[in-house]
């Protein structure tokens, strides 16, 4: 269960991949480094509420929690698309290594002001969910599945949120906009749609869902650090890779598949392999389909 | 456009030097640059010790850093490979040089003290680290851009990973040490810095000189052509199978000749020393100076490495002085150099924005980078004409 748990939040950070690569093409290095602020943001806007030690068994403030995803979720779509507006659109027409440096150039700047924000010392997020386990509690056994409230939380927060992001995509006139970005995006500037708006909504998108899954992350691993952005955001762009990037429904798929496996990873090869099995994964995929689970050929694109 | 064709250089001539294949006065720049750069880097240990700067320890990583440079702008400034990963090769070849002659290394020969002769080793060390380059160079052929840079940087972050799972092997975190020395009657290279500078000064010289005529070379003009459009280079009789690997084989293997000498340089190896920020420091390097031009590679390398091993201990020093000087704790006692990847992650940033091209860029990046303004312009005339007509 760890495993789709886990999947869950990195399906929601390949999103924000697999959205900025689907409308303009560039690998948005910082978006991991984004997730780690915004975890940060949770725990401070947490501590500044008064829950920065354990609640214990005095209740989970619910009020809190929303308060503290809705400031992480601002803020990472915020500083999403000032990041966008400062470092990428005026590479627009640039070659195309130009704002992928750009993108690692920011990437540093985000670990950075972790860095300075929370220092280089893991932080503890207090654990302020109920503990309990449906496996064990209903069906009384235990064993080395488990669900517990922790799991179903995440879940019930992430599936609506993707869920949402589809009907955005699909159903609203910015999501028909996007859509008509990604496919030719001048083509687009003739129809009238403004290109960089939708570009920067995209990027808000992105950022949002970054900021969701990085509440859901500190709760559920109680832990958070300045340098968790990096392997959160290759293991979230495997997942994108994985499912096709560019496409949205590919990149949930491909987060819940890439969860289930660094989960099995970790308890047939040990936790120390877990990257590794992750990135062997991201090469081998690349190599053999780049395409992805669920991606269509893009002729030279790759 | 008419221009005149320049006359073809002389057999004698192209062997000759590498300078020769430019004209006029880009000729005489390179020509002075060339005897200024030669010049600096054997005088260099006699200023230093004249004027006691005491640069000698900080300038022979940043000699070493030049290598690893220039080697990956074979791969990304001749070939148009975006590699991510390069570490990784620097990697390989120190763990290389580790193992042929390291008291602590894995092969029981070596361990009993049969350690193999250290310029042998290095010479194996550029082979391994190169065919680890084919290696991953061979199944990513079919990736360009994008994909070609994540998957290198994945495989840069598997090996130090498996080099830190293997501790059998490799030691793991705890490093190997110590390593072998190279071994030249008459200089002490345990306790002596001058040697080192030399060896690696004669190591770089030996970069520039293979890097340049190779650019120019058969396979250099292929890579050039490569970079541009794979499919027009491959209709002109370019293989790209062979081509793209030997620019891979090519890169990872200065890449490797620099890890041997690192790790005996510093005499003691660990994983973290190899991961993701050492290739991007590297990268920043070519960038900075300019993608694709061996002068402007050593200068950007320069550069960074100044700003890196020298400017900022200044500016520590300056700082904890200021602190002392009014009493703030805080300024007494802050690193400045915890800031240098924000430092260069704005740097790379501002960079991209003001002067992607790089400072001294090749005149061929530098055309290729302003062709997208030009055709700005000439967007902005249509417009213009088209407004005109409506009126």
């Amino acid at each position: 269960m760890i495993g789709i748990t886990n999947g869950a939040f990195i399906a929601l950070i390949a999103l924000g991949y697999t959205l900025v690569y689907g409308i303009i093409e560039l690998i948005n290095f910082a978006h991991g480094d984004l997730f780690m602020l915004g975890t940060f943001v949770c725990l401070s806007t947490l501590t500044l509420l008064g829950f920065s030690t354990e609640v214990g068994t005095s209740g989970t403030p619910w009020l809190a929690l929303l308060l503290a995803m809705i400031a992480a979720m601002i803020f990472c779509g915020v500083l999403n698309v000032l990041a966008e507006r400062i470092a990428y659109r005026p590479l627009r027409r640039a070659p195309r290594l130009a704002p992928l440096i750009s993108a690692i150039g920011v990437s540093f700047v985000f670990v950075n002001i972790g860095l300075f924000w929370q220092g280089p010392t893991p932080q503890r997020f207090p654990d302020l969910l109920p503990q309990y386990d449906f496996v064990s509690q209903l069906l009384g056994f235990t064993s080395l599945i488990r669900f517990t409230f922790k799991d179903l939380f995440v879940l019930a927060l992430a599936i609506p949120l993707m869920l949402g992001l589809a009907w955005v995509i699909r159903s609203t006139r910015m999501g028909k906009a996007m859509r008509a970005v990604a496919q030719d995006s001048e083509m687009a500037q003739q129809m009238g749609i403004d290109v960089n708006r939708v570009i920067a909504f995209t990027f808000l998108l992105g950022g949002v869902l970054a900021g969701a899954a990085s509440l859901m992350y500190g709760l559920y691993n109680n832990n958070t650090v300045f340098t968790l952005g990096f392997t959160a955001g290759l293991k979230a762009f495997t997942a994108a890779v994985l499912g096709g990037i560019g496409n949205v429904n590919g990149a949930a798929l491909g987060g819940f598949v890439l969860g289930l496996l660094s989960a099995l990873t970790v308890t047939y090869a040990g936790g120390q392999w877990e990257n590794v099995g992750v990135f062997s994964l991201l090469v081998i995929i690349l190599v053999f389909k780049p395409t992805g689970l669920l991606g269509q050929e893009t002729g030279e694109k790759a | 456009m008419k221009t005149k064709t320049p006359a073809p250089p002389s057999r004698a001539r192209s062997t000759l030097g590498w300078w020769y294949t430019a004209t006029g006065k880009a000729r005489e720049r390179k020509m002075w640059g060339t005897i200024i750069g030669i010049g600096g880097a054997l005088l260099f240990p006699v200023i230093n010790s004249a004027l006691g700067l005491g640069w000698e320890a900080k300038v022979i990583p940043i000699a070493l850093f030049i290598v690893l440079a220039l080697g990956l702008n074979v791969v990304v400034g001749f070939a148009g490979l975006l590699d991510l990963g390069y570490a990784a090769f620097f990697a390989i070849g120190a763990y290389t040089m580790a193992f042929l002659t390291s008291t602590v290394s894995p092969i029981p020969f070596v361990r009993e003290g049969n350690h193999v002769n250290f310029f042998l080793a290095m010479f194996v060390s550029a082979a391994v680290a190169a065919l680890f380059g084919v290696l991953l160079g061979a199944p990513t052929l079919r990736l360009r851009g994008d994909y070609l840079a994540i998957v290198t940087l994945g495989f840069g972050e598997i090996v130090p990973l498996v080099i830190k799972n293997t501790p059998e092997v490799t030691k793991g975190t705890q490093g190997m040490n110590p390593i072998g020395y190279p071994e030249i009657p008459g200089l002490q290279f345990a306790v002596d810095p001058i040697p080192w500078y030399y060896l690696i000064v004669a190591v770089l010289m030996l970069s520039v000189l293979i890097t340049a005529r190779l650019r120019t070379s058969r396979v250099g003009r292929a890579w050039a052509a490569m970079r541009e459009d794979e499919v027009a280079a491959a209709s002109m009789g370019v293989n790209l199978v062979t081509t793209k690997l030997f620019a891979f084989a090519l890169g990872a293997s200065f890449s490797g000749f620099a890890g041997s000498i690192w790790a005996s340089y510093l005499q003691v190896i660990a994983p973290e020393q190899f991961d993701f920020s050492v290739s991007i420091f590297v990268l920043c390097m070519i960038i900075l100076g300019g993608l694709g031009n061996i002068g402007g590679v050593i200068a950007g390398g320069l550069m960074l490495g100044f700003v890196d091993r020298i400017l900022f201990d200044w500016i520590n020093g300056f700082v904890h002085g200021l602190g002392a000087a009014i009493g703030n704790q805080d300024l007494r006692l802050m690193d400045v150099s915890r800031s240098r990847q924000l430092i260069f992650g704005i740097a790379l940033v501002v960079m991209m924005l003001v002067r992607p091209e790089g400072l001294f860029p090749s005149a061929r990046l530098r055309a290729e980078l302003h062709a997208a303004e030009e055709d700005e312009g000439t967007v902005a005339q249509e417009r213009a004409i088209l407004v005109d007509v409506e009126r």
